[in-house]
């Protein structure tokens, strides 16, 4: 049986793999690492390791993946410039030489371990609270240097990500310096509501002339 | 199954991405690609800690996770601010850096 899930899991990976390299569109390509990512959480369980499954499925093909979807939707992708000749043939053949070097070195090594099927199980090996239990003992450092990782890279996305200049349609910004505006515009006059600003200008104004207030469509203050 | 089976197809899989980044241009595939190779290291470190029976594998692969979540992060906000520049998609285009 869990021979059966093995080659079942192991061609589902290898087939999402083979498809996020070779297919021209980058969404198609996502979807394809999604469905990788769900064949290697298979592999996971088959191998004991629960949490890293659960994580696997929840962090990774979810939220991850999803980013990439925002990313691949919002910069379009569409076309794909070919390759240079030298790297379409290198490429492919440094991988299959690659490949047949890795196989060699494990298959043909002579490490026992590696044609068995492991050591014996235990009750609760790869469970949460056993992996949890070993963050805040053993690899509680890499544990606090993993969270400022991820708060270092967050802060540096924002960075990279923010909008540096104006509008982008800089005819658009013409216009809209161009435009009128209230003169309460920008004032806390504006945050306090125009209606109660005309009032205290009025009470502010009262003792020298009875007058209308200055009709909001004058130049801009900012 | 063998653990031996695990380890090939992890070497497979790495193989594959390593190719992918060679062959696509696309800075978005590129980093799928990584995305492949990184997994590929994760299911080889979860298949020796099933070897040895602990789990230190395991932990190593969910460092690794944390650490390919931050580098998709700042992958992905380098390609927004390519593409609000409104230069071309394309790695073999942005060689400004290679002198």
């Amino acid at each position: 049986m869990s021979a059966v899930l093995f080659f079942i899991a192991a061609i589902g990976a290898l087939a999402g793999a083979i498809a996020v390299v070779t297919l021209r569109n980058p969404f198609y390509c996502v979807l394809a690492l999604v469905c990788h990512l769900i064949a290697l959480a298979a592999l996971f369980l088959l191998l004991r390791a629960e949490f890293v499954a659960a994580a696997q499925v929840v962090v990774y093909a979810g939220a991850v993946m999803v980013l990439y979807v925002f990313v691949v939707a919002y910069v379009g992708g569409g076309e794909e410039y070919a390759t240079g000749a030298a790297l379409r043939v290198l490429g492919p053949l440094f991988a299959v030489g690659l490949a047949v070097e890795l196989c060699i070195a494990m298959l043909g090594s002579a490490l026992s371990g590696i044609s068995g099927k492991g050591a014996p199980y235990v009750l609760g090996f790869g469970t949460p609270a056993q992996i949890g239990k070993l963050f805040l003992t053993d690899y509680l450092f890499p544990f606090e240097a993993a969270s400022l990782l991820l708060l270092v890279a967050a802060v540096g996305a924002v960075v990279l990500a923010r909008r540096r200049r104006g509008l982008e349609d800089p005819e658009l910004e013409r216009r809209l310096a161009l435009t009128p505006r209230s003169v309460y515009t920008g004032t806390m006059a504006e945050g306090g509501g125009v209606p109660r600003a005309i009032h205290e200008i009025e009470e502010a104004t009262a003792p020298v002339i009875v007058q209308e207030p200055a009709m909001p469509t004058t130049a801009n203050k900012a | 199954m063998a653990i031996g089976w695990y380890l090939t197809v992890s070497a497979l899989i790495f193989c594959i991405g390593a190719g992918g980044v060679l062959t696509r241009r696309n800075p978005l595939v590129i980093l799928l690609c990584l995305e492949l190779m990184l997994n590929a290291a994760n299911l080889a470190l979860v298949a020796f800690a099933r070897m040895w029976g602990s789990e230190a594998g395991q932990i190593f692969a969910l460092i690794v996770m944390v650490v390919a979540a931050c580098e998709v992060t700042v992958g992905l906000g380098l390609i927004v601010a390519i593409s609000r520049r409104n230069l071309p998609i394309d790695v073999d285009e942005l060689h400004e850096l290679s002198g």
